[in-house]
């Protein structure tokens, strides 16, 4: 009797209910795993959609059948140099070849060159029918290619990779079969070279005195508050305020106008300047806040130490504290500009150019984006520029991977400090 | 003995010597940090001058603008209503999808998974966060929506419409409030834990009835900013929900939000000093108040409910 424990009595009402409260932890286990993979399966769904969109069966309507052009019954794509420089002779004029050997002799064209060449002037698609994805041109392949003779038999069909070396050299166009994305991710670079230019100084001016030199007052708060909210604002209403300040307030600077300067196409501040300094304004807070990150993570023991051999407050920074924080600040730096390539939103509102065809030359030219190039074709109803926005987006997401693994790199490095 | 005095004042002259170069460096870093001040400032003025023009103009009137139910500039109504109402509708959406499902991320990355399985999750969710909105948009528009049709038959279903921007929507401030919440799940100190479990409690419990009440201040700083981030996100809203004002409370409706607005008339040839590039202004102030106070608020619930723990 006086060895059983008080709780002891308790013991078969646990008993009972320990099935239910196990069963109920295995359930709530499985949908805590299950939202996880939900979240991995959205990023597998949009990037299947990408992909999905940029290879296919594509069916194009053009002046003269290739098919007709296969010689001996080899086709036209498997053809060599010679024999394509043979079929263009053949099939334009002789004052059109000649005004092509002019251009460039064909003995020094390459075979790709040469096979381009008669698919444009031979070939000459005119107009896509039809465009399928790749998991329906790779079930369905027949059924495709039948329908399509049924309902067009002039269109040929052919396997098409939206992405290829065409599509990110040439500049824009109305054509989907010729549009390229070379403009776009020109315009990105140029925007994106200001924005660092502009933000990286400053944002880590003003980490440094955050985190070195403020003392704590109200001043110094409401600097710190303010970065954190601002980091929160949308980024259309930094569009907006660039649209105010930039393109209308210094249009004079931002049109070039004042520095001689000025590009004739553009005339207005809509430029690249105004679009790089908005995008300045808007990654500014992230920058400093993972500037900041990365000063305080500098232990206070070496500043102490340089204090002791008696360097003042600006030596300490930049010769200690700035070296071994420094890769903590370009990581944070890539990661905000990687934010700032993707941007769409803030570069209409401040004017983006919706159709330019040549590169832009200098900061006060007229400016695309390659996330407004993808904004713009995914906007038309036609199904082939959503093939071609697809095609951009995979450059994008190239390019923000690229960033990104240096950032990691970057990471590491620094890390095994 | 003279000697050492000598040294002594030089000591002090060392301390106390101006070192203009220090100051100017001091006053430039100072600049940089008083910067962003500029910026907010900047947006408070010229957001607000622009739309104070805009309520110059003549049959405008503020009440007018915050309770109107059109918004028809040609027919010069402007009643912000049907563009507030759909955001608000499309960011109810992403919230339903977004917080059970990024909470229950979180107590899985910060209760459950092993360390291995966080070391692969968790950057795969950075990934997704790191997406640029575009091409969610792209998402919504060529997968959500045919989704969406085929499930409820496209006489139902809008080609635009509000659920599939709002759905994708969700996905995008998935890892926001995942990544949120699980910072404020794993500052929950262990002992609290060992402390449920030394009473019998199952890691169920212990994650909902002991971690969960402890985070609490996190969590809702999380949800608000999730809040905030879906109502001035613009370019799926831009690209999947609607081309047009419309006052609708059906998801599968097209209807246009105030960020799909500002964006598709100043996408368009817009001239300056319209009553329409006025009028962008009026709705970017209150979107800014809106999502400003929003953020406000996550942080003094952060700073006033956090719990501390020795």
């Amino acid at each position: 009797m006086s060895t059983k424990s008080p709780g002891s009595g308790l013991i078969p009402f646990f008993a009972a209910n320990l099935s239910v409260r196990n069963r109920s932890a295995v359930i709530w286990r499985g949908l805590f795993q299950l939202s996880t993979v939900i979240g991995m399966v959205t990023l597998a769904l949009l990037l299947y959609t990408v992909i999905n969109k940029s290879f296919g069966l594509v069916a194009i309507n053009n002046k003269v059948n290739p098919e007709t052009l296969a010689v001996n019954g080899v086709p036209l794509e498997q053809l060599d140099k010679d024999t394509l420089v043979n079929i263009l002779q053949n099939n334009v004029s002789k004052g059109k070849f000649r005004q092509l050997e002019r251009e460039m002799p064909m003995a020094e064209r390459t075979r790709d060159e040469v096979y381009a060449l008669v698919i444009d002037t031979v070939v000459q698609p005119k107009d896509i029918v039809g465009t399928w994805t790749l998991v329906e041109s790779l079930t369905r392949r027949n059924a495709i290619i039948a329908q399509v003779h049924d309902e067009h038999p002039d269109a040929t069909v052919s396997f098409r990779s939206w992405l290829n070396p065409n599509f990110i050299n040439s500049p824009q166009s109305s054509d989907p079969l010729a549009a390229g994305v070379r403009t776009a991710v020109l315009g990105s670079l140029l925007t994106i070279l200001t924005t660092i230019l502009v933000a990286f100084p400053i944002g880590v001016g003003a980490a440094i005195y955050l985190e070195e030199y403020a003392e704590d007052n109200w001043l110094n708060r409401l600097l710190q508050t303010n970065i954190t909210n601002l980091a929160g604002v949308p980024s259309i209403i930094y569009g907006m305020l660039g649209l105010a300040i930039f393109v209308r307030g210094m249009e004079p600077i931002t049109s070039g106008a004042l520095l001689g300067g000025a590009d004739p196409t553009t005339a207005n501040g809509r430029t690249i300047l105004s679009a790089g300094l908005t995008l300045a304004l808007l990654v500014l807070p992230i920058l400093i806040i993972n500037g900041q990150e990365a000063i305080r993570a500098v232990p206070s023991s070496l500043r102490q130490a340089s204090y002791g051999l008696g360097a003042t407050k600006w030596q300490t920074i930049w010769h200690h504290v700035l070296p071994s924080a420094l890769s903590g600040i370009l990581t944070g730096t890539i990661l905000a500009v990687s934010r700032a390539i993707g941007e769409t939103a803030p570069l209409v509102v401040v004017g983006a150019a919706t159709f330019i065809t040549f590169d832009p030359s200098g900061p006060f030219s007229k400016f695309t984006t390659l996330p407004i190039q993808i904004y713009q074709w995914t906007s038309r109803p036609q199904n082939e520029f959503r093939n071609i926005a697809a095609a951009a987006i995979l450059v994008l997401l190239i390019m923000l991977l690229t960033l990104n693994a240096v950032a990691i790199f970057l990471r590491n490095r620094f890390q095994r400090n | 003995m003279t000697r050492s005095i000598a040294r002594e004042t030089e000591i002090n002259n060392l301390k106390r010597r101006s070192r203009p170069g220090e100051w100017l460096i001091q006053g430039f870093l100072f600049f940089c940090g008083a910067f962003s001040i500029f910026t907010t400032l900047g947006i408070i003025y010229e957001l607000g001058k622009e739309a104070l023009l805009f309520f110059r103009y003549e049959g405008v009137t503020i009440w007018g603008f915050l309770t109107g139910t059109k918004w028809q500039p040609q027919a010069g109504s402007f009643g912000i209503l049907p563009l507030v109402n759909s955001t608000v509708i499309t960011s109810l959406i992403a919230m339903v999808i977004a917080l059970p499902l990024g909470l229950a991320v979180a107590i899985y990355l910060s209760e459950y998974a092993t360390p291995k399985a966080r070391k692969i999750l968790k950057p795969t969710l950075e990934v997704l966060a790191g997406i640029p909105t575009v091409v969610y948009g792209y998402f919504a528009l060529t997968f959500m929506t045919p989704l969406l049709r085929s499930i409820f038959g496209s006489d139902v279903v809008d080609i635009y419409n509000m659920a599939s921007g709002g759905l994708v929507m969700g996905i995008l401030i998935l890892p926001l409030i995942s990544s949120m919440s699980e910072d404020a799940l794993s500052a929950v100190p262990r002992s609290l834990r060992e402390a449920a479990y030394a009473l019998g409690a199952t890691k169920l419990e212990t994650a909902v009835k002991i971690v969960l009440p402890a985070a609490i201040s996190g969590l809702a700083a999380a949800f608000i900013v999730g809040i905030s981030r879906a109502i001035g996100e613009t370019m799926i809203v831009a690209i999947a929900v609607g081309a047009g004002p419309n006052f609708t409370f059906n998801p599968f409706e097209g209807a246009e939000t105030m960020t799909g607005h500002i964006v598709r008339i100043s996408g368009g040839d817009l001239s300056y000093d319209t009553i329409d590039y006025n009028s962008l202004f009026a709705i970017g102030l209150l979107l800014f108040f809106i999502t400003f106070g929003l953020n406000i608020i996550s942080q003094n619930i952060v700073r006033r409910f956090r719990e501390v723990y020795e």
